[in-house]
């Protein structure tokens, strides 16, 4: 009879297949990481069409160059173009409120510039159409003493800032439209900000509030260690393409 | 107490999976999990905009994936309770002619496996080394400062493959535990029924049992009738 528990074999025989998938599998982690940005943007240039016309919505599961939605709060905050307001206060002459026709009603302005996240991924020659935030300010009167730009979202967390003279650039909007439609509540419509020459956590999303401020006051990221001049390129340690 | 009946003794569950295999086992595969929800919650479009608070989802999904190796690790340098995970990985490591008949289609009805078989053996290397993929690379992308754009995309890019690779494997892996529930029993309770384990692992059962598992003729699970799961 043999024993009942018999010791295990002190090494399995055998030829270590294991260890070569590992090893293997290693090699291509690391030839990825020193390939892959070369590997992406072919990818994004040949395969990207097609998943972005792909119907099943599964294409939205694979990493390419498209929009990814952020939130910092539990849901997207949804607010119908007939209640919109925007406020402007603050140092202000007189603040006022916008409704989205008003927006509407004032000169428009078209930019197609890159999206660029800091986290990594960009979005190419994105359309945008809205008013300069400038002529928003103008509406209200900027007062003497005042140095910069507070917004407030209506997700009831995020905020951003820019200096004044960030803020008057022609190519800093209050956007209304993204790709020729109204911008959807995913997108943080129906109104939001677009900074063209920042990184996109300086473009707010539901934009709620302007408030005229006499100092910068850093945003939602910003307290948690993102720059507050986040200039695409030279600024959060990056050196991207400007857009 | 020997065993020495004429006819084989009623079989008594054998034990698979000690503490420690299922203590590891199970960390992993919370903390496992809980890397591919909140990687899915940050990263994967309609997800994302379903769950959002991108700031706690972004602290649980780092500190797990820094906690994820802790659980192997420890197994691995437990000086006698690591013993049983240890003898595992090794058999893991290794591929005979077995796994190779398993692996075939033609094959794969006579394969023989020992305690594990070739397509768990596949299974648990690529997750090891999808394991310390992700790990090298998701530190890259938290501190990111050190390296140069193009080797940060890259890290996000394999990053982003490899997790693709893993939600499938992982996958399958639920799936085939869920239609063996002697297997998942193993892993849960750490034993498993002697029959079972002399259909699936015949070859780990003669080495348990030091008896023979060879089908007898005419036993229930001595023809190839449909009970067996078809190959892949």
């Amino acid at each position: 009879m043999e024993p009942v528990t018999p010791p295990r074999p002190a090494r399995p025989a055998g030829t270590p297949v294991g260890r070569r998938v590992v090893l293997g599998l290693l090699g291509v982690g690391a030839i990825g990481v020193l390939t892959g940005a070369r590997i992406q943007d072919f990818l994004e240039r040949t395969v990207g069409p097609v998943v972005a016309k792909d119907g099943t919505g599964l294409g939205a599961l694979l990493p390419f160059g498209r929009f990814r939605f952020y939130t910092v709060t539990g849901s997207f905050p949804s607010r119908s173009a007939d209640d919109y307001r925007l406020r402007v206060r603050g140092l202000v002459d007189a603040p006022v409120e916008l409704t989205y026709a008003e927006l509407r009603a004032m000169e428009p302005t078209n930019l197609t510039r890159d999206f660029q996240c800091v986290t990594g991924w960009r979005v190419s020659d994105v359309q945008w159409r809205g008013v300069r935030l400038a002529d928003v300010l103008d509406r209200a009167g900027v007062a003497a003493g005042a140095r910069a730009v507070r917004f407030t979202s209506f997700d009831g967390a995020y905020t951003e800032s820019l200096t004044l003279e960030q803020a008057r650039r022609r190519d800093v909007i209050v956007a209304y439209e993204l790709e020729g439609s109204p911008v959807s509540s995913a997108h943080g419509g129906p109104v939001r900000l677009y900074v063209a020459p920042m990184y996109g956590y300086k473009s707010l999303k539901w934009l709620d509030t302007i408030e005229v401020t006499d100092k910068v006051v850093p945003g939602y990221w910003e307290n948690r260690g993102y720059d507050v001049d986040a200039w695409v390129g030279r600024s959060n340690g990056r050196d991207d393409e400007a857009t | 107490m020997t065993t020495a009946a004429a006819t084989p003794p009623p079989a008594q569950p054998l034990d698979r999976f000690d503490r420690t295999e299922r203590a590891v086992h199970w960390c992993t595969a919370v903390l496992g999990l809980t890397l591919l929800a909140t990687g899915a919650a940050l990263y994967a479009g309609p997800i994302s905009t379903l769950v959002g608070r991108r700031d706690l989802v972004r602290t649980v999904h780092v500190l797990a994936g820094i906690i994820l190796p802790v659980p192997v690790v420890i197994g691995l340098l437990l000086p006698r309770r690591g013993r049983a995970f240890r003898a595992d990985v090794q058999e893991l490591n290794r591929f005979d002619d077995d796994d190779r008949r398993w692996l075939r289609r033609r094959t794969h009805s006579r394969a023989r496996p020992a305690k594990f078989n070739a397509g768990q053996k596949l299974n648990a290397a690529f997750l090891a080394a999808a394991g310390v993929v992700m790990f090298v690379t998701g530190l890259m992308l938290r501190f990111p400062e050190r390296f140069a754009v193009d080797i940060r995309t890259g890290a996000t890019f394999v990053h982003d493959w490899f997790a693709i690779g893993v939600a499938l494997a992982v996958t399958g892996h639920i799936v085939f535990a869920l239609r063996d529930s002697d297997a998942l029993a193993g892993m849960w309770r750490g034993r498993v029924q002697a029959a079972w384990a002399r259909r699936t692992h015949p070859r780990w059962y003669e080495r348990v049992t030091g008896q023979r598992a060879d089908r007898l003729a005419g036993s229930p699970d001595g023809n190839s009738s449909g009970r067996e799961r078809a190959p892949r």
